[in-house]
């Protein structure tokens, strides 16, 4: 774990791994650090934002003492299903790039388990990771300026699910009508870090 | 109901508060008022509490109407306002009769003026704010001309001052401070040292997200791509053009090129009210 610092608005906790960030994330859920207005997970990182006035040794102190063993390594956030139409305009570019066949792409899509490891892109887009590296996939070359929401995609580590339209790189292999993302919910984000996803094929 | 009539928006008026924490881990950024000290005082003013809804006009231009008498005050970039053609000051509390035309010119120094209202502007919260976030196209509609805003009721407090003196808001230059980091070991010494010793000019192609600067170029020390990470506000990101964007109240939440040094937060007020044009100077 290395610590670095944003002025006096941020300290940026460097792990090893996505396990880490997720393990971090749910340790600093479990116990917040006073002073930290908001926590935002990413690839290799987690950010903590303090409040104005915060000592950011103190919060750094804070995070490299928590612990990351045991239980918080699992997803803590409930489990969802998200039905999904495999009819996706990649699938098959995913299938020759993994060497498997469509229906098995799907099949191991549903079968593996995913975990949100962070949000970003806009809000509601989680970025799951799953436990079948065959699923990894580079992004595709140029992006579409248009990917409609409840587009199911995967690119390098991650599956992701468009909250709503718009622009994206990520390969499509289908699409679910899903709202994973909903303000007249609470919470909006049916992706939150540390969730669960199961993948079915929708009838 | 007492509601301020919107006639005429000038580029862009947003509703504004002091953001919205705690929703940075669904993808939600902070948003809120840019220049947090020019909003926080023109609630002051008119003695609304902390965190009261305002509008944030970007370079004037601003007409509205009074529905019912308000208590108003206008704050930060130092626009010419007037009051059903009657010159007033700006940085004072303001009464408006029922019916009154409150209009804004073009400031002559400074970016974004803010308009408190006693009662603050009440329009439904989104997420908790009622922050307008411009790149993730959340909060408040952004007003345009013919919409009526409604005015909350008036807080137990009453003004306790009518005019207050303030430091001069935006300028042709200014003077930013800034620690080093997170990435600054990504860029090559040379880019670290230019960074701290020349001047960089604000573009138009600036906005709520980031003030997009032009200068000399900041040289990367290593290849590769960096995993996206969080953002703050007043982050320098430079990408790879190597001219730096200085990240404001609406960036995004997690960014993909290396941060070479952070403005601190009591600069970032000023940061904000850099209009295009405005040189910049980055200092340890």
């Amino acid at each position: 774990m290395r610590v670095l610092t944003c002025a006096d608005t941020g300290v940026l906790v460097e792990v090893a791994d996505l396990s880490e960030v997720i393990a971090l994330r749910a340790a600093l859920a479990a116990r917040p650090v006073p002073g930290v207005t908001d926590v935002v997970p990413a690839a290799r990182t987690v950010l903590l934002r303090v409040a104005p006035g915060t000592n950011t040794d103190a919060v750094a102190a804070a995070v490299t003492a928590l612990s990351l063993d045991g239980a918080e390594r699992a997803g803590d956030g409930g489990t969802v299903t998200i039905p999904v139409t495999y009819d996706g305009e990649d699938l098959a570019d995913v299938a020759a790039l993994t060497g498997l066949t469509p229906a098995e792409v799907v099949r191991a899509h549903t079968s593996a388990t995913w975990t949100v490891a962070f949000c970003g892109f806009a809000p509601g887009f989680g970025y799951m990771v799953g436990d079948d590296p065959r699923l990894h996939v580079p992004r595709r070359s140029e992006a579409r300026t248009r990917v409609p929401a409840g587009s199911v995609a995967l690119a390098g580590e991650f599956a992701g699910v468009y909250p709503r339209s718009s622009p994206g790189g990520w390969r499509l292999i289908g699409r679910t009508d899903a709202r994973v993302w909903d303000l007249d919910r609470d919470p909006p984000g049916l992706l939150r870090p540390g969730v669960r996803v199961r993948f079915t094929e929708a009838a | 109901m007492t509601e301020l009539e919107i006639l005429a928006t000038g580029p862009m008026t947003t509703v504004q508060d002091a953001g919205r924490f705690g929703h940075a881990d669904l993808g939600v950024g902070r948003s809120g008022a840019a220049d947090t000290a020019s909003y926080a005082l023109a609630n002051r003013l008119v003695a609304n509490p902390v965190g009261a809804a305002a509008l944030e006009v970007t370079m004037g231009g601003l007409r509205a109407r009074a529905r019912g008498a308000v208590t108003v005050a206008v704050t930060g970039a130092p626009v010419p306002l007037r009051v059903d053609g009657r010159g007033a000051a700006t940085d004072a509390v303001l009464h408006l009769p029922d019916g009154a035309e409150l209009s804004m010119g073009v400031p002559a120094r400074g970016l974004r003026s803010y308009l408190a209202v006693r009662g603050g502007v009440d329009v439904p919260p989104v997420l908790g704010s009622r922050s307008t976030d411009v790149l993730a196209g959340l909060g408040p509609a952004v007003p345009a001309p013919g919409d009526l805003l409604p005015v909350g009721p008036a807080p137990a407090g009453f003004p306790r001052v009518d005019h207050v003196a303030t430091a001069p808001v935006g300028g042709p230059s200014i003077d930013l401070r800034v620690v080093l980091g997170a990435r600054d070991d990504w860029f090559t010494p040379e880019a670290v040292a230019t960074l701290l010793s020349r001047e960089y000019e604000v573009t138009s192609r600036s906005d709520r997200v980031g003030a997009r600067l032009t200068g000399p170029v900041l040289e990367r020390s290593r290849g590769g791509e960096l995993p996206s990470e969080g953002m703050v506000a007043g982050s320098l990101q430079v990408p790879p053009n190597g001219e730096p964007v200085l990240f404001l109240a609406d960036h995004p939440v997690t960014g993909g090129y290396p941060v070479i040094a952070v403005v601190h937060s009591a600069h970032l007020p000023r940061a904000a009210q850099a209009a295009p044009g405005t040189r910049m100077r980055f200092r340890l």
